[in-house]
């Protein structure tokens, strides 16, 4: 028989894993001593934490769950901020983390920590293995659970001896899954959609609002056959850019605090607002009088929880987006199409196209929104940019134009150090694409050891790193609410980045006036493996 | 408003702390939760007592469904309610007292279940708000230990909420 070390590979094959990211220790060992026999490719990260962002980028990108793993007590505690990042995101990931030996669990011997627990708010689930046998249906479970319904991490913490320890009985993988407590509503229900489809039909001025729900349905394109097939003008969360083309005829941009005017004044006039796979979390609609009451309010989302939490639905629509609109449209097509909405849709793109954005050169460094603008004109159509989190992510979120790639970042849980190892992780999914990471000084040096990984692995992403000597955002923050009392927020001993990539045998350069931008840019793009461009910043720069 | 949570949940190790979790997280004040085996030994319920408004009642449901381990959750309505609570009582009885207690225990239906010469132990099974009558009444003779567990609810009728076979 084998061990359930050997087991737990064999669940991952039979799951077609074929790329993990990881960081051993003495408790998972006898895992990765399997790993030998398998082939499986092990990416070695620098810190657990990057491990969960790579495969957080990775599942963005292949559209299956990403797996990390780590080992027990701090290996799987230096996990937590990346399973709670992929949580507050409903990014599907697989955690395996080793745990000491059963007979000793609950003692606090040598790096052991009560991760199950630890982890429980952000985790879908999470298993301890106490039986050997149980291995292949808890894997099967968990990859099950990661990536059905609204994704999210799952979390298996197996102790040392189960690992070495032989099964009982002969190995073999379930085909399906017995779960009572768990059933995600896909299809919406059919009273719910009629209602949805007055609505639309009573509707003057409705508008579409887009979040990341689309990509884990796989609904983009649905949404934007809605949007295109009746005429109505859609807005995203950061979270749902790239659902539209950033220059679609019907998109209007994102909303929110750090969103467009435009997009806030559409929000403001719609009369039916069709919200799809966001749950309006407070970044993107900061108060209830952001949209006006007598709009009426579609709530379209996988999970009922987000029906009704931060927003007064009037019609609640549970199901998987991409079913559920293919449902409404089967309805109006069969019933009553939605009126015509040219008037509305030429009314918004009116207030669209009054935006000018800032684009003039700098005094002092580079304008780092219209750098975004022309390295997005010049990035292939299919390329992935993973945003950091700072000043960084809203110059992005605004400025960046995409075709048919991916605007990747995390969005709920705003982790800075999450872009280059998420960027790690969707360049192994697709080795085809262009996937560049954008992050500013303070997030870089968050996660500047994955500099080893890129190398060790030759990963060709591209960094780039916005230099301003400063914690750009919270700075911004002290000089508005603050009364400019700045403490905690100047990065001075900051390194030359570029001298850093070299030290890893990265090629790099640094820009520091707009006219030298524009072929720094294709040198970066033009790199056959990774590179680094530092852009050297005004820091008082403001986010908007 | 007081609201009573019938959960129907896989007897595994763990479930308790997820729910207890829960509710802690999300800032839903538990007023009594009490927890025992099923007639199927694979499953448990959960009956949780909570104080809070209609969005929390919704909230609450909602969330203790997207628990893996959650099977059911019903909120019961307060008109098919029966519930119980049990207390047990520990109360200064010397032999002045003694027939005053006897006398509040067969008022209220309690049990005495032990007695020595300067205390009484008393039993009573019944609504929470029977339970705080009982304490009070027995108050003026100093109460020396109270052992009170959670409510235990089902709903009156033939409706169930159980396991679909």
């Amino acid at each position: 028989m084998i061990t359930g070390a050997q087991a737990m590979v064999k669940c991952l094959e039979s799951e077609g894993v074929s790329v993990v990211f990881g960081y051993p220790g003495a408790a998972i060992c006898p895992f990765y001593d399997s790993l030998t026999a398998s082939a499986i490719r092990h990416i070695l990260v620098r810190q657990e934490q990057n491990g969960g962002h790579s495969a957080n980028g990775y599942a963005r990108i292949a559209g299956k769950p990403g797996v990390c793993i780590a080992t027990s007590g701090p290996g799987a505690t230096n996990l937590i901020t990346a399973l709670a990042t992929a949580y507050m995101d409903s990014i599907p990931v697989v955690a395996i983390t080793g745990q000491v030996a059963t007979d000793v669990l609950g003692r606090d011997v040598f790096q052991e920590a009560d991760i199950t627990g630890a982890a429980e708010p952000f985790t879908k689930h999470s298993y301890l293995v106490k039986d050997v046998n149980e291995i292949p249906r808890i894997f099967k479970e968990a990859f099950y659970i990661a990536a059905t319904g609204r994704p999210g991490p799952v979390l298996i913490d197996v102790p040392v001896d189960i690992q070495r320890r032989e099964l009982t009985k002969v190995f073999e993988y379930p085909r399906q899954v017995h779960i009572i407590g768990y059933k995600p509503s896909i299809k919406g229900h059919n009273l719910q959609i009629k209602k949805v489809a007055d609505a639309l039909f009573a509707a003057q001025k409705p508008l579409i609002c887009v979040g990341g729900g689309a990509f884990a349905a796989g609904g983009g394109e649905m949404v934007r056959k809605l949007s295109e097939e009746y005429g109505i003008p859609a807005i995203s969360t950061m979270m749902g850019i790239g659902v539209f083309p950033t220059n679609h005829p019907l998109y209007m941009g994102m909303l929110g605090m750090h969103g467009a005017r435009h997009a806030n004044q559409i929000v403001r006039q719609a009369d039916l607002l069709m919200i799809i796979g966001a749950r309006v979390g407070d970044r993107a609609v900061s108060s209830p009088d952001v949209i006006s009451p007598s709009t009426t309010i579609v709530h379209i989302d996988i999970d009922p929880a987000e029906i009704g939490k931060n927003i007064g639905t009037a019609i609640p629509l549970v199901g998987d987006c991409r079913t559920v609109i293919q449902q409404l449209m089967d309805h109006c097509d069969s019933h009553t199409r939605p009126g015509d909405f040219s008037e509305w849709v030429r009314y918004t793109q009116g207030l669209r196209d009054e935006y000018k954005p800032d684009l003039e050169p700098r005094e002092y460094g580079i304008n780092p929104k219209s750098f975004l603008r022309r390295l997005s004109e010049k990035m292939p159509d299919n390329a992935v940019y993973v945003a950091d989190v700072g000043q960084n992510q809203i110059w992005s979120a605004n400025h960046i134009n995409i075709r048919k790639g991916r605007f990747l970042t995390s969005g709920g849980m705003g982790t800075m150090g999450y872009s280059i190892p998420a960027a790690v992780g969707a360049k192994l999914a697709d080795p085809s694409r262009e996937v560049i990471a954008g992050c500013g000084d303070g997030s870089f040096q968050m996660q500047m050891m994955e500099l080893a990984t890129i190398c060790q692995d030759k990963v060709g992403v591209k960094i780039i790193v916005f230099r301003n000597r400063k914690l750009g955002m919270v700075k911004e923050i002290q000089k508005k609410s603050y009364g400019c009392r700045y403490i905690a927020t100047s990065l001075e001993g900051d390194p030359d980045f570029t001298v850093l990539a070299s030290a890893y045998g990265i090629p790099s350069e640094r820009v520091e006036i707009q006219g030298e931008t524009g072929g720094a840019i294709e040198r970066l793009l033009a790199a056959e493996g990774p590179y680094l461009l530092e852009c050297v910043v005004d820091p008082e720069e403001s986010s908007i | 408003m007081k609201h009573t949570f019938s959960v129907l949940v896989e007897n595994r190790a763990g479930v308790l702390s997820r729910i207890a979790g829960l509710f802690a997280r999300r800032a839903f004040n538990i007023e009594s939760l009490a927890v025992g085996v099923t007639e199927d030994p694979a499953f448990s319920r959960v009956t949780i007592v909570a104080e809070g408004s209609d969005y929390t009642v919704e909230q609450v449901e909602k969330q203790l469904n997207k628990l893996i381990d959650v099977i059911k959750v019903r909120t019961i309505n307060p008109a098919e309610l029966i519930s119980r609570e049990l207390v047990l009582i520990k109360v200064n009885a010397g032999q002045t007292e003694r027939s005053d207690i006897m006398n509040i225990a067969e008022i209220m239906d309690a049990k005495i279940l032990d007695i020595s010469r300067a205390t009484m132990t008393l039993e009573l099974a019944d609504t929470s708000e029977r339970i705080d009558l009982f304490t009070e009444l027995l108050r003026p003779f100093a109460i020396r230990e109270i052992a009170r567990t959670g409510t235990v609810a089902l709903q009156k009728g033939t409706d169930t909420i159980s396991v679909k076979k």
